[in-house]
């Protein structure tokens, strides 16, 4: 084959393909407006940013919101709180989900399996306006069910939402409930892709129910369990800033307040843009190198990672 | 004793195997966690239907009105709420942003998913890089709160959706999805002489209807959800979407506290609570079991090897 120079080759591969940039077109000025300029927003971590003087006519000041921000003493604890949330949720919701996943696949009673199924894909779809909405008729002081029946033992209700050792239990909880059947999808799938002939070879072996789950379920998915665990530690610290938000008030900020919760109030009730974009920024650094960390063992574990 | 036993996936197990004492107590600790299960998911769901439908004279907690009966419940909340102005009001306006931002955000998604997936594009490379570097590295909220803030968009309705008009995790996973669709459909239609529009729009779209119906869905859940940019970039209260409404309705702890004294009639407080926290998951709820189907399908694309 006659070797054609490159520049001509793209040319007409450019030309070849002119109808699909009319295409992209929309889409890369939308990138650009929308996803860049808040990049280049971003400068002012390093500004004592002025609404007057705009992001470019703010006077640099180096690295002073971060140092502010080290040496604070909020800094461990929003640390820990955020940490806390992400460990915990992960912790608590993730075993909840295989279990769910597996009972829904071993059950013989395709209706409850149905039933359960669609309820606990449901609450997914709901905002945390409204599961605030849902866990204020569950747990209000006055007249929520939780109340009722620690009034009907003769105990003393208690305000859940205000109450700083009940407020993180509620937050990783409400979570569950609510993600619990969604996070439960991708494993059913995996289940469903297990040949059948292992379990009938175990069967002629004599294996029973449990042993069947021991040996056979779980390794079956724990490649998929290890990608979801991985591709979770990559978003750590995205606590669930809507969450957090709608659930938590003045009286327990000490154990409910995340970074992004700080840095919503920070920078827009008391105008501290420069410092709360700075905070912004550090967590963006920490959570880039954890996505492509988590993104890069993903794929060395067979995943199909999104880039 | 034969066991034969369905699996989800259609397919039977048939071996000849007496189920032991262990089988007969793992099938019974397998059906009572779903049952338990079922009972978690259902109680507070129907605490807050039961609690919506509460008549005023009713004497008696909570706990003991999850079992009222059907024919004593009043309708009054719903009926105030469908009399009220700012109720329908908001309720417009969530409808538009619902409208509006998932049309705008499957006009500008699907182009470039659609671009992204030709293999044979000259500078794919470099489009997939622009792509990916604003979703790996993420800002955080001020520098976008001042893009918005800038291009003059506080109080217009498009301020909700625009910024999240193009998620990129949508737009990769519909990638994976036109990505394996045959080469042959589209290459055939290219010889025709069909421009990449028309090869989209004849080819592409018509075997897509699962993956597009899955991310109008993910693109409408967080729309009609939203009330942090409605929160963010909405002052003028004519425009308020539900989610804000609801949100001040549940923070006021009497009606007194709510912009309209006595707006709501004579209907319980916590009723009315509840049935605004019903009227807004509504949507949601009617549009559930019909796009149920194609969203297993469309997550699982794109995360995990089949």
């Amino acid at each position: 084959m006659i070797q054609k120079s490159g520049t001509k080759q793209l040319m007409r591969d450019i030309r070849r393909h002119s109808s699909v940039y009319a295409l992209l077109a929309i889409p890369f000025v939308y990138y650009i407006i929308f996803k860049y300029i808040p990049i280049f927003n971003g400068q002012i971590a390093f500004k004592d940013y002025m609404a007057l003087d705009g992001v470019l006519g703010s006077q640099w000041i180096g690295l002073e919101h971060f140092r502010t921000f080290i040496h604070s003493y909020y800094f461990t604890e929003l640390l820990r709180n955020t940490l806390m949330y992400s460990f915990g949720k992960l912790v608590f919701s993730l075993p909840l989900a295989i279990i769910l996943a597996i009972a829904i696949y071993e059950s013989n009673r395709p209706h409850l399996r149905k039933v359960v199924q669609t309820l606990a894909y449901l609450p997914h779809f709901l905002s945390w306006v409204i599961m605030y909405g849902i866990l204020l008729a569950l747990l209000a002081p006055g007249d929520g069910i939780l109340n009722d029946i620690i009034k009907m033992f003769g105990g003393k209700p208690i305000d859940f939402l205000t109450n700083t050792d009940a407020f993180p239990w509620i937050v990783i909880l409400s979570d569950a409930w609510k993600e619990m059947g969604w996070s439960a999808i991708i494993f059913i799938a995996a289940l469903m892709g297990i040949d059948p002939s292992l379990f009938e070879a175990a069967l002629v072996e004599g294996a029973n129910s449990w042993q069947r789950v021991r040996y056979i379920t779980l390794p079956s998915i724990r490649p998929v369990i290890v990608i979801v665990v991985l591709l979770r530690l990559g978003t750590i610290l995205d606590a669930g800033f809507n969450q957090i938000f709608m659930l938590y008030s003045t009286p327990v900020y000490s154990v409910a307040d995340i970074i992004d919760t700080w840095v919503y109030r920070q920078g827009l009730l008391e105008f501290q843009f420069g410092l709360a974009t700075a905070v912004g920024l550090f967590k963006g650094v920490i959570g880039m190198f954890l996505i492509l960390g988590s993104n890069r063992l993903v794929k060395r574990f067979g995943g199909n990672s999104l880039f | 004793m034969r066991q034969k036993k369905k699996r989800p996936n259609g397919r039977f197990i048939s071996v000849a195997v007496k189920p032991t004492a262990a089988d007969h107590s793992f099938n019974l600790l397998v059906d009572v966690f779903l049952a338990v299960l079922l009972v978690i998911i259902a109680v507070p769901l129907w605490s807050t239907i039961t609690l919506s439908f509460r008549p005023n004279d009713y004497i008696g907690n909570n706990l003991e009105g999850m079992f009222l009966a059907p024919w004593n419940w009043s309708n009054a909340a719903y009926k105030a709420l469908l009399g009220n102005a700012g109720f329908v009001l908001a309720f417009g306006n969530s409808l538009k942003i619902l409208v509006g931002g998932v049309a705008t955000a499957l006009l500008l998604t699907i182009p470039l998913a659609y671009v992204l997936s030709i293999h044979t594009l000259p500078g794919r490379r470099w489009l997939n890089l622009l792509i990916i570097i604003p979703y790996v590295f993420n800002v955080g909220l001020i520098p976008s709160y001042l893009l918005v803030t800038d291009l003059g968009l506080i109080d217009k309705l498009v301020a909700v959706f625009l910024p999240g008009a193009i998620s990129t995790y949508n737009c990769l996973i519909m990638r994976s999805f036109f990505e394996g669709i045959p080469n042959e459909l589209k290459e055939s239609a290219r010889i025709d002489g069909a421009t990449e529009i028309q090869v989209l729009i004849r080819v592409i779209l018509p075997l897509s209807k699962a993956i597009i119906m899955t991310i109008g869905l993910f693109y409408g859940v967080s729309f009609w959800n939203d009330f942090f940019h409605a929160m963010l970039y909405l002052n003028d209260n004519q425009l308020q979407p539900l989610p804000i409404l609801l949100r001040n309705i549940l923070m006021a702890s009497g009606m007194n506290e709510y912009v309209e004294v006595n707006a709501f009639g004579d209907a319980p407080i916590a009723a009315i609570k509840a049935a605004s926290v019903f009227m807004s998951a509504i949507p949601m709820v009617i549009a559930y079991p019909f796009i149920q189907k194609y969203f297993t399908k469309g997550t699982l694309l794109g995360s995990v090897k089949g």
